[in-house]
């Protein structure tokens, strides 16, 4: 792990040598403590990825008792040390950090911070045509506090007492009583710290992407031309802004339990030989908070892959998204919608079942959105002239996941229905094909679309082929045949079920879900080794290189600090103009002017060219040698 | 020994695949391939996309066919009847748009490749399709949600007078269980500062309570079947889960907060073992909260039996005070006497022990 580390800061290093001069700063200010948005972005990147390989093998390692509950780990000693017993098998109680930290590192480090965080970072300010964030520190200083929390929480996976290991949820009061397991100890401390800090982190991001959204478009771009890809973004901050904040209040008060005596989540608990005085508190109200987040959260993570989806469909396809304004109005009610149903978390919780009626309600409300995205994305593929780029498939199979883990979701959503699924293997196939694998594949999608604009160089699509088919069916044999064990009634967070004739049936699916899942984690090594590769010996990118009609393609070829040498480019329509009848070639880029297109203008934009010239811009022309 | 030849040969076959790797982006350098936008590759994944779409809903068909009974658990109780039909109801609709729009999605891909001289159509939206497409699955989803809230506010509502209430309480990492007890049939209280595991009060059981001297707490869950049962159900020091499969029966014990659960169980262990034809089958709890350590492990068998054998059970078991006699002295002297005999305990022999 930690050669891992040492070896990615040389990467970076390296890179830094590579275009130096595009740059003022000395070697500090560029590459580590930078503000621009873009060195920023790629430590996001950098990092995720490093998370991403974490929380994988992480994965792997429990994946590896279930499907092989006989196996000899041994070999496993070295790295895991007394975490294996003296009889070769996994700790129980390491079974449930691993469960817990693969969650946590996953959802929060991976999928929020390597996902918003890089391309909220990237692409806001290259589309919407703006020299930088609106505060280039702030931006500094979320990624630091970012690092400071990753930093911590790393630091809590060493530890004697093991790291959190009360589910990511860390419901209380498992997660408040040190007495309760091990990792309920300083790992749990640590843990809150470290989430703490990674909200400030987040916050200060959020807000950054709120206000330059808002303030830093350049001329034209109104919020109607707007990529989907930003308002997606832009949208996720929202939510982040709104809901992290609550996350914060409930880790603060369970801190307060845990360590001053209160008893906010606390009452009546007899353990280990001893009454505690906590007397009043309630382990719902935590659930409450934890979901008032937790639900949101999300789509912080599912969101701004549907918006880079988006980009790179219609891109790809050759054609406009099909319905705009309903992808708009689609991401715009999901985003309000999902803080009205957490309780869906919690119907067989305990809290009054009155409340269970109208949150199934609401939860089911949420699909209708989901649908229409589905069917606007099925209808933009329909008749168009479809190039797979890796980061096209990548989208594809996030279209393909979207639809069978939302299904699923309708069943979950469904109180009756969830009384039988609750906390079975049934809702862990759900999220981890809708919001794990969906947005893994967003990111990635986003990683091979936007990489010749991060690094100047182009991926090996070839590779990037053999990783998405590799990823593609390994995470369908992952989690699909967890829809049958958790039908069969199979608890999560089950160490073995050796116990249970009942469950004990489906020892063949396990193991075949261990061994997709130690493919699929295999088949990331390929993406590493073109993602660094590339970087230094990938094919030098041209100016556009996907044909894309967004403004990040007018900037050279690697972009300088302040993205655009000269006058940032106007904005004159939208940017899904492709494949448009009459038009010289199948796209026309959002700076083009309607004057310049007289052959394939609609009539009602013709009226526009009047307009254009009171701007009294001249159109940047991009240098194509550069 | 065996090791080194190993890592040798993984270390050469990254190597081999390295070559081949550098060799295919020469060729493609020398051939000019890298240059153009699409490829024959575009044709290889438009392929691969439908393959992968007939493979997949090959296996799903084929698993889910054959392998029914193993995945599908055997219902035992009267609202299970409910969920269960709600589950396939949604089944039927999800299965169907679920099938619908992969094939679609696949197909699409294979259909409409990238052909050169080909222009794709200009179609940015069509808003009756949208609004097609929006009314629609409200509608269906609104007919599951009034399917679903039906089950739901049946099985919530509340439990008849004379249904059987039983407590269960989880605890790390198990589950103990305590009847109300055949004289007065009430619970008698309890207070979690009461809990002595030592001395064996591990319920916290109050005996200043006259409702307490009956209660007994055996070491299974025995119930009736065609009766209605209500589960008091509560945990003593993290979150627990009561899951019973058969029952499709799930509900939290909170420290602080007890919960409920009703259910009329419609098949005796006995009839199940018949219909499994497994004579060594039994109902269970299982815990479904992360609770710690021993999570996995928390099982307590379950007996459902014919209403009458039932009885007879119920009227054998020793009362929890008659085991535990020493908590006698803790019993207010006035009701000393009232306590020996609701907890069915033998004066002579308790005197002969003294």
């Amino acid at each position: 792990m930690a050669t891992a580390d040492i070896h990615i800061t040389e990467e970076t290093h390296h890179d830094g040598h590579e275009h130096d001069h595009d740059h003022h700063g000395n070697f500090w200010t560029t590459y580590v403590f930078s503000t621009d948005h873009k060195m920023i972005a790629k430590q996001f990147l950098i990092s995720g990825i490093f998370w991403a390989l974490i929380g994988g093998i992480l994965s792997v390692i429990f994946r590896l008792q279930l499907g092989f509950p006989e196996a000899q780990l041994d070999w496993l000693k070295p790295v895991l040390g007394e975490w294996i017993t003296p009889e070769g098998k996994l700790d129980p109680e390491f079974y449930l950090a691993l469960v817990t930290m693969h969650g946590t590192i996953m959802v929060f480090f991976v999928l929020t911070a390597g996902l918003s965080g890089t391309f909220a970072n990237f692409l806001i300010p290259l589309q919407i045509g703006a020299r930088d964030m609106a505060s280039g520190f702030m931006n500094m200083l979320s990624y630091w506090f970012f690092f400071v929390s990753s930093v911590i929480m790393f630091t809590s996976l060493f530890i004697e007492t093991g790291p959190a290991s009360g589910g990511w949820v860390i419901y209380p009061p498992l997660s408040a009583l040190p007495q309760a397991m091990n990792g309920s100890g300083l790992g749990m401390t640590l843990w809150l710290v470290a989430m703490a800090l990674f909200i400030v982190s987040s916050l200060l991001g959020g807000i950054n992407y709120i206000a330059t959204v808002i303030n830093l478009r350049t001329k034209g771009m109104s919020f109607s031309k707007l990529p989907l890809s930003i308002w997606a973004l832009f949208l996720t901050a929202v939510i982040g802004l709104l809901s992290f904040p609550v996350l914060f209040a409930a880790a603060l008060l369970l801190i307060f339990d845990r360590s001053f005596g209160t008893s906010f989540y606390l009452s009546d608990i007899y353990i280990n030989g001893e009454a505690l005085p906590n007397q009043g508190g309630s382990p719902v109200l935590f659930q409450h908070l934890f979901w008032f987040l937790g639900h949101p959260e999300v789509y912080i993570v599912l969101l701004p892959a549907l918006g880079i989806t988006s980009e790179v469909i219609a891109t790809n396809s050759r054609k406009p998204i099909f319905g705009y304004k309903a992808m708009v109005g689609s991401i715009l009610f999901i985003a309000i919608l999902s803080f009205v149903v957490w309780a869906h978390h919690m119907f067989v919780s305990g809290m009054n079942p009155f409340l269970g009626s109208v949150f199934m309600l609401l939860t089911l409300i949420i699909a209708v959105p989901s649908a229409v995205k589905v069917f606007n994305y099925l209808t933009t593929l329909w008749r168009g002239n479809l190039r797979f780029t890796p980061a096209m498939l990548f989208s594809i199979g996030l279209v393909s996941f979207f639809i069978s883990g939302g299904l699923t979701g309708i069943f979950l959503g469904n109180s009756a229905i969830d009384i039988q699924l609750h906390d079975t293997y049934f809702v862990v196939a759900h999220f981890h094909l809708v919001m794990g694998s969906a947005s893994f594949f967003g990111m990635l999608a986003g990683i091979y679309h936007w990489f010749p604009k991060m690094f100047g160089r182009m991926m090996d699509a070839k590779l990037g082929y053999i990783h998405f088919w590799l990823t593609f069916v390994g995470v369908y044999m992952v989690f699909f045949p967890m829809h049958y064990i958790g039908i069969a009634g199979y608890p999560r967070r089950y160490y073995s079920f050796t116990n249970y004739d009942v469950f004990n049936s489906f020892s063949d699916l396990n193991m075949l879900v261990s061994i997709a899942a130690i493919v699929t984690l295999a088949a990331q090594f390929i993406f590493l080794f073109n993602f660094f590769y590339s970087m230094f010996r990938g094919r030098r990118a041209s100016a556009n290189p996907w044909q894309s009609n967004t403004l990040e393609w007018t900037t050279p070829i690697e972009p300088g600090h302040g993205n655009w040498p000269g006058e940032i480019p106007t904005v004159y329509r939208w940017p899904y103009d492709y494949s448009k009848p009459g038009a010289k070639e199948d796209f026309i880029p959002q700076h083009i002017p309607f004057s310049m297109t007289p052959e394939s203008n609609l009539p009602h934009e013709n009226d526009l060219i009047k307009l254009e010239g009171d701007n009294d811009v001249e159109v940047v022309k991009v240098d194509e040698k550069k | 020994m065996f090791e080194v030849i190993i890592a040798i040969g993984a270390i050469l076959l990254l190597v081999i695949l390295f070559m081949l790797f550098r060799i295919g982006t020469l060729v493609n350098v020398v051939k000019g391939t890298d240059k153009k936008i699409v490829g024959t590759s575009n044709k290889v994944n438009a392929v691969l996309m439908l393959l992968f779409m007939v493979g997949s809903f090959g296996l799903f068909f084929w698993y889910s066919w054959v392998y029914f009974d193993d995945y599908t658990v055997p219902l035992a109780s009267e609202h299970g009847a409910a969920i269960d039909s709600t589950f396939w109801i949604t089944m039927a609709a999800t299965g169907f748009i679920f099938i619908l729009t992969n094939v679609l999605l696949f197909y699409f891909s294979y259909r409409y490749q990238h052909k050169e001289g080909r222009v794709a159509t200009f179609y940015p939206d069509n808003t009756k399709l949208e609004i097609l497409w929006t009314v629609v699955p409200a509608i269906v989803l609104a007919a599951l949600v009034f399917t679903g809230l039906r089950a739901w506010n049946d099985i919530t509502s509340p439990a008849s007078a004379d249904a059987e209430v039983v407590e269960v309480m989880g605890y790390q990492f198990a589950w103990a269980v305590r009847y109300p007890g055949v004289k007065d049939n009430q619970l008698g209280n309890y207070d979690y500062r009461l809990i002595n595991d030592r001395e064996g009060n591990p319920f916290g059981i109050d005996v200043t309570d006259e409702n307490s001297y009956d209660d007994f707490a055996p070491l299974e869950l025995h119930i009736p079947k065609g009766k209605e049962v209500l589960l008091s159900i509560r945990a003593r020091d993290v979150l627990h889960s009561v899951f019973i499969p058969h029952f499709r029966l799930k509900m939290d014990a909170v420290p602080g907060m007890p919960t409920h659960f009703k259910f009329t169980a419609t098949k005796s262990t006995q009839d199940m073992r018949a219909e499994l034809g497994d004579p060594e089958f039994d109902y269970f709890i299982t815990c479904t909260e992360i609770c710690g350590r021993g999570h996995f492990s928390m099982k307590l068998k379950v007996i459902v039996d014919e209403p009458e054998d039932y009885e007879a059970w119920k009227a054998e078991q020793p009362t929890w005070l008659k085991l535990n006699p020493d908590f006698l002295e803790k019993v207010p002297a006035d009701k000393r006497e009232l306590a020996i005999i609701k907890a069915g305990i033998d004066k002579e022999e308790l005197e002969a022990s003294l």
